[in-house]
């Protein structure tokens, strides 16, 4: 069968995802530049079209509360946000980790701090990636790179949520968000009947019919000592999850003198660096990440043995960068250059930062 | 036979009259003697049991005195984040319609943290049932004032007397969501008396009734004690209750059949 083509902006691009990949429920709270995910469903009636959905509530601290409601069922439930309405929801996050809760959360990431500003941004690392709410968990963090991408990653998340019953976060930011891209339309996959769901996860309170005893979704334990037995099995889930997806793309590495890493918006600007560098002469490659969490933590290490130096590019001030120093063997020569605030850096300032910072030594 | 009665000469099928539901697991209740919870938690359990929905029923426990009502309630149940069941219940509601679906929550859950989750689901006449039960004290966390503390009501944040100047005024969360068109029954209650516990149990199963009929949610106060909070003898604190609380936030129905009661 032949695929079916669009033109289609990122957050158009995963809302008609997220259909796609068989969710049962939206809850989410408009906020640029994002807000294209749930105008996008509520047009579509996806109740008519799959039975799904879509509803808007009263704050971000509410959508996420309604995730734990759904995903508590079993369901594939999802939200949207962008970085402060991220911030948000934390503490839901927290507590779905907690009660091993799978669902799918997507930041189209905005400059910050605070209000900040509604152009692209990437200083939304750390709080993805090392856990922004309370608690030792981590989240699954995926940065898609294209609208093609931004696709796929609907139905990859859920996969991955349901694998691990974790929430997993999907990390992009305006640009990509925003940019129009054509992306190929995948299948149709039927939402789960109630009793498929019993069925697969017999943990889910859809009532106790069956005889079955009682289930109980908590993310509370009064003694310490089984709560610690929790966190442990948390942490050996965690541990899982990094020997087994880990997703990371090689552009150029093979022969590299030099590695550009990144990830998302800024890793497609490099492509250009990396041309500019080329005509010159300069083995310059690209490690991109995919998976933020899991980080690509023997490969990196790996890298930075092989070639003469790093730079890292974030619209941030200097985030991932701390996990590529950390991963690296000592003495490697790793910068970082970013813009911070909204603005999205030029291939030529990124070039020119590189070749003043790694050739002209 | 010396003419002794025998307990297995008494505890024979004929001779039942009352017998705890299946519902309330055999745990041991979390709360102090004399607390109205482990009442309110039977009074629920009964009707979800005499209507046969215990395979179609999911609770959501908030946060507070009643974190552990998933340890006494023997249905499905989540625990919530504080003051966010009306989140829960709404995404449970809406994804599994057919379900019969109840958020338990206390008075600094639903009517202090909790206040926009509580007031947005019965303003979209989300299809499921509240309790709430307001002793007017955050009891779990040791007895601060709550936003139900009654004026001049001491509390350990308020050791001078709730300050209606410094501290705003306890509100009135029940009649205030009988005012929002998607509410379609609102009641307050008691079970501080075996009288009460009757007239509360009727309420209870109206509530989960018109949550069947799907035509907006079901409000159910409960007003209660809380003798520790108030650091009270358990019947002195329902004494109490009646010569205080009552008045302020008075007993019987405030909205039926999507009306407002007039009084």
């Amino acid at each position: 069968m032949e695929k079916e083509l669009r033109l289609m902006k990122g957050n158009e691009a995963f809302a008609e995802a997220v259909i796609r990949a068989g969710a049962d429920g939206y809850f989410g709270y408009p906020i640029t530049p994002q807000s294209e995910v749930m105008e996008y469903l509520m047009a579509e009636k996806p109740e008519e079209r799959t039975g799904m959905i879509v509803l808007q509530a009263e704050s971000e601290v509410a959508s996420i509360n309604m995730l734990y409601g759904g995903a508590g069922c079993g369901k594939r439930v999802l939200t949207s946000s962008s970085s402060p309405g991220i911030s948000l929801m934390q503490e839901g996050i927290s507590y779905l980790a907690g009660a091993e809760l799978p669902c799918l959360i997507m930041n189209a990431a905005r400059g910050g701090p605070g209000l900040g500003t509604i152009q692209p941004g990437q200083a939304d690392y750390f709080q993805s990636v090392k856990g922004g709410g309370h608690g030792d968990y981590r989240i699954i963090v995926i940065a898609p790179a294209s609208v093609q991408e931004m696709y796929d990653s609907a139905k990859i998340g859920f996969d991955l949520a349901f694998k691990y019953r974790t929430p997993v976060l999907v990390l992009t930011d305006g640009a990509t968000g925003q940019m129009m891209e054509k992306v190929y339309i995948g299948e149709q996959h039927p939402r789960l009947t109630e009793e498929e769901i019993k069925e697969k996860y017999p943990w889910a309170t859809t009532g106790k019919s069956g005889g079955r005893e009682r289930n109980i979704i908590t993310s509370l334990d009064l003694d310490p000592y089984r709560h610690e037995k929790h966190n442990i099995k948390l942490q050996e889930k965690y541990k899982t999850i990094e020997e087994n997806e880990v997703v990371y793309e090689e552009i150029n590495i093979e022969d590299a003198d030099f590695a550009i890493v990144a990830y998302g918006t800024t890793s497609r600007i490099c492509q250009k660096t990396m041309q500019l560098a080329h005509e010159k002469g300069i083995k310059l490659g690209i490690f991109r990440l995919i998976s933020l969490w899991p980080f690509p933590k023997k490969e990196i290490r790996e890298l930075s043995k092989k070639v003469k130096g790093i730079l890292c590019v974030e619209m941030s001030a200097g985030q991932m960068v701390e996990d590529v120093r950390l991963n690296s063997v000592d003495g490697a020569h790793i910068q970082h250059y970013g813009r911070m605030g909204g603005v999205i850096p030029s291939p030529t300032e990124i070039f020119d930062f590189f070749e003043k910072n790694y050739i002209k030594d | 036979m010396d003419g002794t009665i025998t307990k297995e000469a008494i505890f024979k099928p004929e001779n039942i009259v009352y017998k705890k539901t299946s519902l309330m697991t055999d745990n041991i209740l979390s709360y102090c003697p004399g607390c109205g919870h482990g009442t309110a938690h039977r009074l629920i359990m009964e009707v979800i049991d005499e209507m046969g929905l215990e395979s179609e029923t999911i609770g959501i426990a908030p946060v507070g005195c009643s974190v552990l009502a998933y340890e006494f309630m023997n249905v499905d149940m989540q625990q919530a984040a504080h003051g966010r069941a009306p989140a829960h219940a709404t995404a449970i509601k809406r994804l599994m319609p057919h379900k019969t679906v109840f958020a338990y929550q206390g008075d600094g859950d639903l009517a202090a943290i909790g206040t926009a989750e509580t007031i947005h689901a019965c303003n979209r006449g989300e299809n499921f049932t509240t309790f709430f039960i307001n002793n007017g004290i955050y009891g779990m966390t040791g007895g601060q004032m709550a936003p139900t503390t009654l004026p001049g009501m001491k509390s350990s944040t308020s050791p001078y007397g709730r300050d209606l100047k410094s501290m705003g005024h306890p509100i009135k969360m029940t009649e205030l969501v009988a005012q929002l068109p998607g509410t379609y029954y609102v009641t307050r209650q008691a079970v501080h008396t075996p009288a009460a516990v009757r007239k509360a149990k009727k309420a209870i199963r109206k509530a989960i009734e018109i949550q069947q009929m799907n035509v907006g949610l079901s409000f159910v106060e409960i007003v209660s004690n809380c003798n520790s909070g108030w650091k009270m003898a358990p019947v002195q604190s329902n004494h109490w209750m009646e010569e205080n609380m009552f008045p302020f936030y008075p007993l019987g129905d405030i909205k039926v059949d999507g009306k407002l009661v007039e009084k």
